[in-house]
C-alpha cells in the first residue's frame, strides 16, 4: 500500500538516525505526530516551541548529531524563530520541521498560516516548502546534510497538511540535488605554507580560537599547535573549553568582558592566528582599533567570514581541524624561553580577576569558582545571557572541552534551561547545571515541567539580583546621572517556593560560608534542584570595554 | 564602481526572493537584475548589476555563494563583454516636432511600437550609456512614461578562462 508523506517523513528521520525530537503539536502538523507515535523516536513535549528549538540546539551540541525540533503552522512556527536564529548565529546543526496549512490555502491568510519559509530565510542555512510528498526523502536527506556539513546551521522544512496526508508514488528518490553546494574542507596549500612561515617568523604570535574548534572537536590539534610554536591562546565565548583553562599558555577569553591578559595579548600580538572565529564586535570592540600591529591569518570554513569585519592578510578557507593538521606537518617546534617568560608576565594581568573573588559579601564569582571544584570535569554547564553568563565564562574552569553551552551570537535570554534539557537527554549520565539569572530564567521557567515529565536531574543555579543586571550595569556606565529604568524585576516570585510547587528540591544561598555545603548537597542530588543565590544588584562584571573603545582600555575598578 | 555579475542558479521557486532578500538585508544596492531560463531547464541565469567598492563586491559574491541554490557566479566586470538592456518610452510630441522625433529614433536605431494622435511608444535596445543618451535626446519632446528591463550580458569571443568564477 502506498505510504503517506507523514509516514515517509518519519522513516526518513529514522534513516538519519534521529533518536529524539523536541516538539509541540497542533492542527497542521498532526498527521506527522500521528505517525511519530508509531515510531521508536522519542518525542519530548516542551512547554513552548522556542524551548523545543533551544533543546534541539543543546542536544546537537552534546550529541554531535543534528538536533530536531517540530512545531505546527502559524504561531507554532513563529515561536521557533528565536531558537532558529540562535542556532544560525552559533552555527549549530538543527533541523526544524513545521506543519503548514493545506497547499490550496497557502497564501490566503488562512487560520494559523504564516509564510515561515519567508520569515526564516535570513536565519536558516536553507529552507524548504515541500509541495509534493514524493520530494520528502530527498528533502530530509538534503536538510540533514546541509545542516551538518560545511559551516553547520539550521535548516527548516515546512510541510503542508495535505502533503503530509497525501500518498507518495512508488518511485521515491533520496538522491541529493545540490549542484551549487560544495563546502571546502582542505585549506589551500600555498596559503597554509604562508601561514606557517608567518607564525615561525613572529615575535609575539597569538592564537585566537572560537566556536569552530568546538564544532570540529579540534582540541588536541589546537593544544599541539599552541605548544609547538609556544603561542598563547585566547578562546572566545563560543570557544570556551577548547583549550585547558589551567594551561600556562591560556590567557582567557578576549572581548568586552574579557580577561585582561587576553585583551592586552590581542593588542600587542604581531601575528594573530584566528581559528574558527568571526571577529564579532563583542570580541573586537572597536573594529578599527583592533589588533593594530598584527598580521592576521584567518582560517574559517565559511569564505564569507574572511575579511568581513577585519581584513585578513593570510586567508585560508577550510575546516579548522583539517587545516591545523596540515599546518602541524610544516611547523617545527619553537622553544623560546624569553617568549614564555613574556607570556607568564602577561598572564599575571589576570590576577585582577582573582582579586575580584574576594569580598565579605557573597558574590557570584565565588559561587562559580566553588562550582568548578565540586562538579566533575565532564559536567555540562548551560547559561542564559547576562552577568551570570560572563561570570561563568570568567570563573568556571571548564576542564572538559565542549561542555559549556551558551547563546553566543544572538545573546538569547531563555536559552539555558531548554538547552540543559537537550544536553541531559544527549548525555543522561553527566551532571547538567543551568546557570541563570532571574530575568533569563523567567523567559523559560515553564520548562521546569518538561524536566519533571522527562525525569531529568537538572540543576538550576540561579543568580537572583532582582533585576536585569547586565542592562543595569550598561545604564550605569552609559548614563551616570540617570535613574535606572525598566531593569528592576519587581514582582519576582519566591523561586524556592516556585521550585517546590514543581516538586523540586530547593536551596536559598545567602551567606558566603554556606556556598560549599549547599552546592555539594545540591549537586549530589539525583533530583532536579534549584539553588536561589541572593546577589547584590550592584555586583557587576568587570573588566568592561566601553562601546567603541579599543580592547586595552578596560574599566577595571 | 559598477559590477556585472552573471549568476547561475537552480530554477526553483523562491530563488529570486532569496537573492533579492540577501541584497536588501546586507545593505547591498542592486542597480538592475534580470532573470531568465538557460539552455538547461533546471538552471536559470541572473544578471545582476551592483554598485560598490571591491570589498563590498567580494562580500556580495561570498554571501550569494552561501545560498544553496546558487551554482556559479561570474564577475564579468573586468572582461570584454557585451551588455544589452531595453527600454520603452511613451513620448508626447506635438504635430510640429513629430517628424524630428522620428529622426531621433532613427539615429539611435530605435523602433516606434505604437503611434496614436496623442502619444508614441518608442523602443531602444542597447548598453546602459546608449539608453541614457536616448533618454536625454527624448526629453525635449516630453516623456510621459519609462519602462526599462535589467541588463543582460555575455563575454565576447570564446568563453574566457579569466572570468572570475566562484564555484
Amino acid at each position: 500500500m502506498a505510504k503517506t508523506g507523514a509516514e515517509i517523513l518519519i522513516s526518513a528521520l529514522e534513516q538519519q538516525g534521529v533518536e529524539v525530537i523536541f516538539g509541540y503539536p497542533g492542527g497542521a502538523i498532526l498527521p506527522v505526530f500521528n505517525n511519530l507515535s508509531k515510531s521508536n523516536i522519542k518525542h519530548v513535549l516542551t512547554r513552548g516551541e522556542q524551548a523545543a528549538a533551544h533543546a534541539a540546539n543543546g542536544y546537537a551540541r552534546i550529541s554531535r548529531k543534528v538536533g530536531v525540533c517540530m512545531a505546527t503552522s502559524g504561531p507554532g512556527a513563529t515561536n521557533l524563530v528565536t531558537g532558529i536564529a540562535n542556532a544560525f548565529l552559533d552555527s549549530i546543526p538543527i533541523v526544524a520541521i513545521t506543519g503548514q496549512v493545506n497547499t490550496s490555502m497557502v497564501g490566503t491568510d488562512a487560520f494559523q498560516e504564516v509564510d515561515i519559509t519567508g520569515i526564516t530565510q535570513p536565519i536558516t542555512k536553507h529552507n524548504y516548502l515541500v509541495t509534493d510528498a514524493d520530494d520528502i526523502p530527498r528533502v530530509v536527506k538534503e536538510a540533514f546534510y546541509i545542516a551538518s556539513s560545511g559551516r553547520p546551521g539550521p535548516v527548516l522544512i515546512d510541510i503542508p497538511k495535505d502533503v503530509a496526508n497525501g500518498f507518495c508514488g512508488d518511485k521515491l528518490s533520496d538522491e541529493l540535488e545540490l549542484p551549487g553546494y560544495k563546502p571546502n574542507y582542505k585549506g589551500h596549500t600555498i596559503q597554509v605554507k604562508h601561514a606557517c612561515e608567518a607564525l615561525l617568523k613572529a615575535k609575539r604570535p597569538l592564537i585566537y580560537a572560537g566556536g569552530g574548534i568546538n564544532l570540529t572537536g579540534a582540541y588536541q590539534q589546537l593544544l599541539t599547535l599552541a605548544e609547538r610554536i609556544s603561542a598563547p591562546v585566547v578562546t572566545t565565548l563560543m570557544g570556551m573549553g577548547a583549550f585547558p583553562f589551567e594551561h600556562p599558555l591560556f590567557l582567557g577569553m578576549p572581548g568586552v568582558h574579557g580577561f585582561p591578559a587576553a585583551n592586552y595579548g590581542l593588542c600587542n600580538a604581531d601575528v594573530i592566528l584566528a581559528l574558527g572565529v568571526r571577529f564579532d564586535e563583542r570580541v573586537t570592540s572597536s573594529v578599527e582599533k583592533f589588533a593594530p600591529k598584527a598580521k592576521i591569518i584567518h582560517i574559517d570554513i565559511d569564505p564569507a567570514e574572511i575579511s568581513k569585519n577585519v581584513s585578513s592578510h593570510i586567508p585560508i578557507v577550510g575546516d579548522v581541524k583539517t587545516v591545523i593538521e596540515d599546518m602541524l606537518k610544516r611547523l617545527s617546534a619553537v622553544n623560546n624561553q624569553e617568549r614564555l617568560a613574556e607570556i607568564a608576565e602577561l598572564k599575571s594581568k589576570n590576577e585582577y580577576l582573582q582579586r575580584r573573588l574576594q569580598s565579605d559579601q557573597i558574590n557570584p564569582r565565588q559561587i562559580v569558582e566553588k562550582m568548578s571544584d565540586i562538579l566533575p570535569s565532564d559536567a555540562i554547564i548551560t547559561t542564559d545571557v547576562g552577568l551570570h553568563q560572563m561570570t561563568v565564562a570568567q570563573y568556571y574552569r571548564h576542564c572538559f572541552p565542549g561542555c559549556f553551552l551558551t547563546s553566543g551570537g544572538l545573546g538569547t535570554m531563555g536559552y539555558g534551561l531548554p538547552a540543559a534539557i537537550g544536553a541531559q537527554l544527549a548525555a543522561p549520565d553527566r551532571k547538567v547545571v543551568c546557570v541563570t539569572g532571574d530575568g533569563s530564567l523567567q523567559m523559560s521557567l515553564t520548562e521546569m515541567a518538561t524536566i519533571n515529565a522527562q525525569k531529568l536531574p537538572i540543576k538550576i543555579l540561579l543568580f537572583n539580583n532582582s533585576c536585569l543586571g547586565m542592562v543595569r550595569q550598561l545604564e550605569e556606565v552609559s548614563y551616570p546621572d540617570d535613574n535606572f529604568y525598566a531593569v528592576d524585576l519587581d514582582g519576582n516570585p519566591d523561586f524556592c517556593r516556585l521550585a517546590e510547587a514543581y516538586g523540586w528540591q530547593s536551596f536559598r544561598l545567602e551567606k558566603a560560608e554556606d556556598i560549599d555545603s549547599i552546592l555539594t548537597e545540591a549537586f549530589s542530588s539525583a533530583q532536579p534542584v534549584l539553588i536561589d543565590c541572593i546577589i547584590d544588584k550592584k555586583d557587576y562584571v568587570f573588566p568592561m570595554v566601553l562601546n567603541g573603545r579599543p580592547l586595552n582600555e578596560m574599566l577595571m575598578p | 564602481m559598477r559590477h556585472t555579475l552573471s549568476v547561475l542558479v537552480e530554477n526553483r521557486t523562491g530563488v529570486l526572493s532569496r537573492v533579492s532578500g540577501l541584497f536588501s538585508r546586507r545593505g547591498f544596492n542592486i542597480e538592475s537584475l534580470s532573470v531568465s531560463t538557460t539552455d538547461k531547464k533546471e538552471i536559470s541565469r541572473m544578471t545582476i548589476v551592483v554598485e560598490g567598492d571591491q570589498k563590498t563586491i567580494e562580500q556580495v559574491t561570498k554571501q550569494l555563494h552561501k545560498l544553496i541554490e546558487v551554482i556559479k557566479i561570474y564577475n564579468i566586470t573586468g572582461e570584454e563583454f557585451v551588455e544589452r538592456g531595453m527600454a520603452m518610452f511613451r513620448v508626447i510630441p506635438t504635430p510640429e516636432n513629430r517628424a524630428e522625433l522620428m529622426q531621433v529614433v532613427d539615429i539611435f536605431r530605435g523602433h516606434i511600437l505604437d503611434f496614436s494622435p496623442m502619444s508614441m511608444i518608442v523602443e531602444i535596445t542597447g548598453g546602459e550609456k546608449k539608453i541614457l543618451a536616448f533618454e536625454e535626446a527624448l526629453k525635449p519632446f516630453g516623456i510621459a512614461e519609462v519602462v526599462r528591463t535589467g541588463e543582460i550580458a555575455m563575454i565576447r569571443g570564446v568563453k574566457s578562462k579569466n572570468a572570475k568564477g566562484a564555484e
